[in-house]
């Protein structure tokens, strides 16, 4: 078990580089950073003074990959902007922001917000949709059901801009239940989560909800549920004793995989409502062209993604006995 | 003079694409028998006449031209550099008629108070006349009257066609029974009661209002359909060569082969879609800029735009389809006629072409239609974010983006939002039904 961990790990590291090779590519190669400085200064026609001061300030006046000017072979592959900015990913050092503030400070302290935000919607969604599949399965081939299969066929052909846009026009401006966005510490954040929450839950009920139907009916045509009921066992105890317990492995162990990227938060409700967590910290960053925020979380969620697979791989083991990681 | 942008030589490739294989279903009855079956579910009939109502309109939309402009005798002949549709030249009166702002749907006076200037001389904030909604009627007490006078014309009208619809869709069951044919006429009267009165209250009002800068809503939603069936249609152009070729190249080769192309798709999958979209295009931006002599005009840079959005949604999401043909591949490889093949000694690409791709044709239908529905999402949450369409193009996240901020304003401008609404709700449901169907009826495991 523990062997495979570590080979899981060191299997990360090639996927990592790649993600690091891919992203200096795209920031640093497809555009160069005198690109990168027009585009920030804006105006066409920018002095080749400014781009070198732009440049300069932020580290990116040095040469791509090989530095011949420098002295010793250290410096000659260190002093690069692949060392400096792609390579330095590798040890969570961000650089600084556009506004000159520490990344990775901020990375830190907006983790917070996000998590808040994303953790209710994660189990609560769970929950919600697993108990709306468990009754689609229970009166399945009813109209209960079919209605049941229409419902999130149709919920999920909704965007999730107007679950947003129509939850805060009807919670916040029409009935003013809660402020309509913003933000606040400790336990007054209750107030400005409940609406973000309810609606990140309901926006996903559509596509899950169904999906976990088709797990549960899968579960229940198998010989085993057959011989529960030819013991006589009732279709409630066959359904919560057998079948729910069996077809929660695929669930829990396919929900494993995003726990580490709620730490990401969800971009569009946190710039929706204004809650200061890393998801409105990235759509902020790619609006405002900030690279060096959007290289850094693009990092970031290769390498929660990463943990999140190695998670899955250990759950079945812990859910499904029959499972041995070699 | 008939104009052709990128995108519309790919859309009618596309579109010939799609002739060829239904013309080539037609031949095969492996392919044809569960085409049949996903035309028996009366939902998918259903969806499938929304689709095509959609198509025909993107087709429309597709045919581009430059005006000619107005040229003095002896001058060679110039041409606009707007380039205008088929669609834009059947709706010219609805492209044509702006007011200066914001107008209920069906309005006759403008959203925004104005100084008006009375009989008398004096001057008073009032709301507005609008320029053309509404602008034959004299009396506005007769509005309510003139409304509902034209609509019914235009439903009356409709539900002339409808009778011949139903009458056209019997004689059709009785010719080919299993196909639910009801279904089918009966969305394609509720389109034809909508759109007759719709046409006709569109000639003298802004049936569902205007927008910020006086543009009629209806106008721009039926404009919107082409970018969204475009996003959808030929993303899956570049997913799908990719996605066939590695994902089978993966299971089939196995060793090395297999290892690099895993290597690359996990890399890929591990980056977050929306940030990997959101970088790839803010870098095709900067080129985009820095190469502003490749466009003589705006239409040409936002169509490339478009295309390049495609471009990289396909490229970054072929990861699933590669991984389902993986999978299928690998175990389709060790069958027995894959064996033989190989002791005939048949070369590789060929077996993969012949004998592996036919088998492994119905992942890649359904991955087809299942995507669509995701990538017409996509594209409104990506304008959004400000990764999107460009700003001058029609699309549904353009349209949301630019009406959600005036949920705000008092009283509530919903028009523009609650079209942008109806028209994406309706393709993206129609889509998921018939991905539904298709589903059913290509997966090998419900064949009867």
């Amino acid at each position: 078990m523990l062997a495979y961990i570590v080979r899981r790990l060191l299997y990360a590291i090639p996927i990592l580089i790649g993600v690091n090779l891919l992203t200096f590519l795209l920031f640093f190669v497809v555009n160069t950073p005198d690109d990168m400085a027009r585009m920030q200064l804006g105006a066409k026609r920018v002095t080749p003074e400014a781009v070198e001061k732009w440049k300069a300030e932020r580290g990116y006046d040095l040469p791509l990959v090989w530095n011949s000017a420098a002295a010793s072979l250290f410096d000659k592959a260190g002093k690069t902007i692949f060392a400096q900015k792609s390579a330095k990913l590798f040890v969570f050092e961000f650089g600084y922001s556009e506004d000159k503030r520490d990344i990775a400070s901020e990375i830190r302290e907006r983790m917070w917000p996000s998590l808040a935000l994303a953790v209710p919607v994660f189990l609560v969604g769970l929950a919600v949709c697993v108990t709306f599949a468990l009754l689609m399965a229970f009166f399945r081939a009813t109209y209960l059901d079919l209605w049941g299969v229409v419902l999130c066929v149709a919920m999920m052909s909704v965007s999730t801009l107007f679950y947003i846009i129509g939850g805060q026009y009807i919670a916040s401006k029409t009935w003013h239940l809660v402020p309509i966005s913003g933000y606040a510490t400790g336990f007054d954040a209750f107030r400005f989560l409940v609406l973000p929450v309810v609606i990140g839950v309901i926006s996903g009920i559509g596509a899950s909800s169904r999906w976990y139907r088709t797990l549960f009916l899968e579960e229940m045509g198998r010989d085993y549920v057959r011989t529960a009921r030819a013991k006589g066992l009732s279709e409630t105890v066959v359904m919560f004793r057998h079948v729910l317990k069996n077809a929660m492995i695929p669930i829990l162990t396919g929900a494993v995989v995003v726990i580490p990227l709620l730490f990401l938060g969800s971009l569009l409700s946190e710039s929706f409502f204004g809650i200061p967590g890393l998801g409105s910290y990235t759509i902020d960053a790619i609006q405002s062209q900030d690279y060096a925020v959007v290289r850094a979380m693009v990092f970031l969620g290769s390498v929660f993604y990463i943990i999140g697979l190695i998670l899955t791989d250990i759950s079945y083991t812990l859910v499904d006995p029959r499972i041995r990681l070699e | 003079m008939p104009y052709i942008l990128p995108t519309d030589a790919l859309v009618w490739l596309l579109v010939a694409a799609t002739a060829g294989y239904v013309l080539y279903c037609r031949r095969h009855p492996h392919l044809a028998v569960p085409w049949r079956r996903v035309f028996q579910s009366p939902a998918a009939m259903a969806s499938v006449v929304v689709l095509a109502f959609y198509v025909t309109i993107g087709l429309l939309d597709s045919l581009h031209y430059r005006p000619q402009l107005e040229n003095k005798s002896g001058e060679q002949n110039a041409y606009a550099t707007e380039v205008l549709s088929l669609l834009d030249l059947g709706l010219a009166h609805l492209r044509g008629r702006s007011e200066k702002t914001y107008s209920a749907p069906l309005a006759t006076r403008s959203y925004a108070k104005e100084q008006v200037e009375l009989p008398g001389g004096r001057q008073m904030r009032d709301f507005p006349r609008l320029r053309f909604g509404g602008a034959h009627l004299k009396d506005e007490t007769e509005w309510a009257d003139d409304v509902s006078r034209r609509a019914l014309a235009g439903f009356g009208v409709s539900l002339l066609l409808c009778l011949l619809v139903v009458l056209a869709a019997r004689k059709l069951q009785g010719r080919i029974p299993d196909i639910p044919w009801s279904a089918a006429a009966a969305a394609l009267c509720v389109l034809l009661l909508l759109a007759g009165s719709a046409i006709a209250l569109c000639t003298v009002y802004h049936v569902l209002g205007t927008d910020k800068v006086g543009q009629d809503v209806f106008y721009l939603a039926l404009k919107s359909i082409r970018t969204s069936l475009v996003i959808g249609t030929l993303t899956t152009l570049v997913l799908l060569p990719v996605g066939i070729a590695l994902g089978t190249m993966a299971g089939y080769f196995r060793g090395w082969v297999d290892d690099v192309i895993q290597y690359v798709y996990t890399t890929l999958n591990s980056i977050p879609g929306v940030l990997l979209i959101a970088a790839s295009v803010l870098m095709m931006q900067v080129v985009i800029d820095r190469h502003s002599d490749w466009f003589s005009f705006a239409a040409q840079r936002a169509d490339f735009r478009l295309l390049v959005l495609c471009a990289i949604l396909g490229l970054t999401s072929w990861t699933g389809l590669a991984r389902l043909l993986r999978g299928e591949t690998l175990k389709l490889s060790q069958l027995e006629y894959i064996q033989a093949a190989h002791a005939f000694g048949v070369r590789s690409g060929r077996i993969l072409t012949r004998h592996i791709l036919p088998n492994v044709s119905h992942i890649v239908i359904i991955a087809m239609v299942m995507d669509f529905s995701g990538l017409v999402l996509a594209e409104a949450v990506l304008s959004y974010v400000g990764v999107g369409v460009d700003p001058s193009t029609n699309s549904f996240g353009t349209m949301i983006n630019a009406a959600r901020l005036e949920m705000s304003r008092d009283p509530v401008v919903w028009w523009a939002l609650a079209t942008a609404f109806t028209f994406m709700l309706t393709l993206v449901l129609a889509a998921n039904l018939f991905a539904d169907a298709a589903r059913d009826g290509f997966d090998p495991r419900v064949r009867v």
